[in-house]
């Protein structure tokens, strides 16, 4: 292409300007990691850093010898002789798992009545959904706990409605969280399932009738397989920040529903114990990284396929 | 698709905006209640936003968040070109909070920073960095690349083909990035809790210590003010942006006739 070799002069100056954010995203996202990483084989300590063994590196290669002969994988033998991680890493992948679904179910048929609104109602109808999420996250939860806490609006209509026969404490139970949960993340599950949905033609459809296929037949296999990347897209987005959630199961939940992250934030600000803290992290991570794999890849495609 | 718009699409829609907007106007609602229980109505009052305003704390860590925000606007909004990192790009966005909070906390411990207002803003920078760019990115893609090369074909250098030709154009994006920076900066709570120090309480560690307290009506007047400002900022850039995509359809309209 003749239009490549031109942009060659410019090429250079691109890489240049590439290569601060690189840089900082290096220095700010991979390298913490690392440390992460190390500080996990690392043992508690009283002492500022609250761990041992510190490198140092004025001792030289004698130094550098001390610190590795320091490490271990003490901390992660914790991790899995502890029933309480074990219990709270099944908990948030159980919570994970169940809000994703029950989040594809809603959300599906408002992203397809989104997708199949007249134009113009269309960007309104974007823009509303956006718009909660442009809110305070903490606000947005905050708001359920007004509505759901034992005398709160929730309960009064039930109890109006003789529905039940006295207050119930929804606060601090599994239901309040899922409730949280799928509310906080409707946004991300709908976005993606839209941008998907709203791609299909209607024609389609239309052909897909004109050969006498029922509605619900045409809409399963000629709809569904089609926003397969929506579908994709939108349950990643939800589940991997699902499983290290903390500020909801924190607020809504009780201790059936101790989590992940919330078990690395009591590690960490509570027992000051920051190896453990940080084993529990790279543990996390370990669970992620094959969705998150798999994410970056689906979004690296779209790109792709958008050239 | 504008043809099927159903009888059950309708429903669907609505019900789904009824529970993505109720919560939020209950909030607001009791934000304006008499009464100092929360749950019982005591007619319609301002005495919390008046107490908000003697509360020195909460408005010193308002301004502190609105900093920490403005500040890693500034620095994410440095254009970086087309992005060949897709994969460190990607991963912060969902990566859980916790971890990214912890990983950062150490890495400033590491190299011996006192914590405080700086290190949250390089936190946040490091996050809505990703965002921005992602936001910019889709924009890029649909940006006719021919139109830069033409200007340097006329002989304009990179730099000045970039500022003159392409910036305009990507602006949109840029300015959604912006406020998408801004809010999330605003926002974040886990984050800003590892990478805080002592003197730099943002808006949402201060909403969260008193929130696990117990409902408050305060809280529900700071929170209506925050996502009355939001809504408007919001509402705004989208009447802004339609103006000057009318504006642009009418141009293009004429040059048509032409």
């Amino acid at each position: 292409m003749l239009g490549k070799a031109k942009t060659a002069t410019g090429v250079p100056h691109w890489r240049r300007a590439a290569v601060i954010p690189y840089v900082w995203l290096i220095a700010f996202f991979l390298v913490p990691f690392l440390i992460v990483f190390k500080i996990s084989l690392s043992e508690t300590a009283i002492a500022q850093p609250p761990y041992l063994p510190v490198l140092d590196l004025s001792a030289g290669r004698e130094g550098l010898r001390r610190f590795l002969a320091g490490l271990s994988l003490e901390n992660y033998a914790a991790l899995a002789s502890d029933r309480l991680y074990l219990a709270a890493y099944l908990k948030s992948l159980e919570v994970a798992a169940f809000s994703t679904l029950m989040l594809l179910v809603l959300g599906y048929p408002f992203a397809y009545a989104m997708a199949r609104a007249p134009r113009r109602l269309q960007a309104m109808l974007v823009m509303l959904v956006v718009l909660p999420f442009w809110t305070s996250f903490l606000i947005r939860v905050y708001a359920w706990i007004n509505i759901l806490q034992r005398d709160g609006l929730f309960n009064q209509i039930l109890l109006a409605l003789g529905i039940v026969e006295e207050p119930i404490g929804w606060l601090s139970t599994n239901t309040a969280v899922y409730i949280g949960i799928v509310y906080s993340y409707f946004p991300f599950m709908v976005l993606p399932l839209y941008a998907a949905l709203e791609k299909i033609e209607v024609s389609l459809h239309e052909a897909a009738a004109d050969l006498g296929a029922p509605p619900w037949k045409a809409f399963w296999s000629i709809t569904v397989p089609l926003s397969r990347p929506g579908i994709v897209a939108g349950s990643l987005l939800c589940f991997i920040p699902i499983v290290g959630e903390f500020v909801i199961p924190d607020l809504l939940g009780g201790s059936a529903t101790l989590m992940i992250g919330q078990t690395l934030w009591t590690e960490f600000f509570a027992n000051r114990d920051w190896p453990i803290a940080s084993a529990v992290a790279v543990a996390l991570l370990c669970l992620l990284i094959v969705p998150i794999l798999i994410y970056q890849h689906q979004q690296a495609r779209e790109i792709e396929q958008g050239r | 698709m504008g043809r099927g718009f159903s009888a059950i699409n309708l429903a669907s829609a609505a019900l789904g905006l009824c529970f993505l907007y109720l919560p939020i106007a209950i909030l607001m609602i009791y934000s304006f209640n008499a009464s100092r229980l929360v749950t019982v109505w005591g007619g319609w009052s301002l005495a919390w936003y008046r107490e908000l305003l003697a509360d020195g704390a909460m408005l010193e860590s308002a301004w502190v968040s609105v900093r920490v925000a403005l500040l890693s606007l500034a620095r994410s909004g440095r254009f970086r070109g087309r992005l060949l990192f897709t994969g460190l790009l990607y991963a912060p966005l969902v990566m859980p909070e916790v971890i990214t909070g912890l990983a950062l906390l150490l890495l400033f411990v590491a190299i011996g920073l006192d914590r405080g207002f700086w290190t949250i803003t390089v936190a946040h920078t490091s996050v809505t960095l990703c965002f921005v760019a992602v936001v910019v990115e889709s924009r890029l893609l649909t940006f006719d690349r021919s139109l830069e090369e033409a200007a340097m074909d006329l002989g304009a250098p990179p730099l000045r083909s970039f500022l003159l030709v392409t910036l305009p154009l990507i602006w949109p994006a840029i300015a959604a990035g912006f406020l998408l920076a801004f809010t999330l900066s605003l926002d974040d709570l886990v984050i800003a809790s590892f990478t805080t120090g002592p003197g730099a309480t943002t808006l949402p560690i201060r909403i969260y210590s008193e929130v696990r307290l117990g409902v408050k009506p305060e809280i529900n007047a700071i929170c209506t003010l925050m996502i009355v400002t939001v809504a408007l900022g919001v509402v705004a850039a989208a009447m802004l942006n339609r103006r000057r995509e009318l504006q642009r359809a009418e141009a293009v309209d004429l040059t048509a006739k032409l």
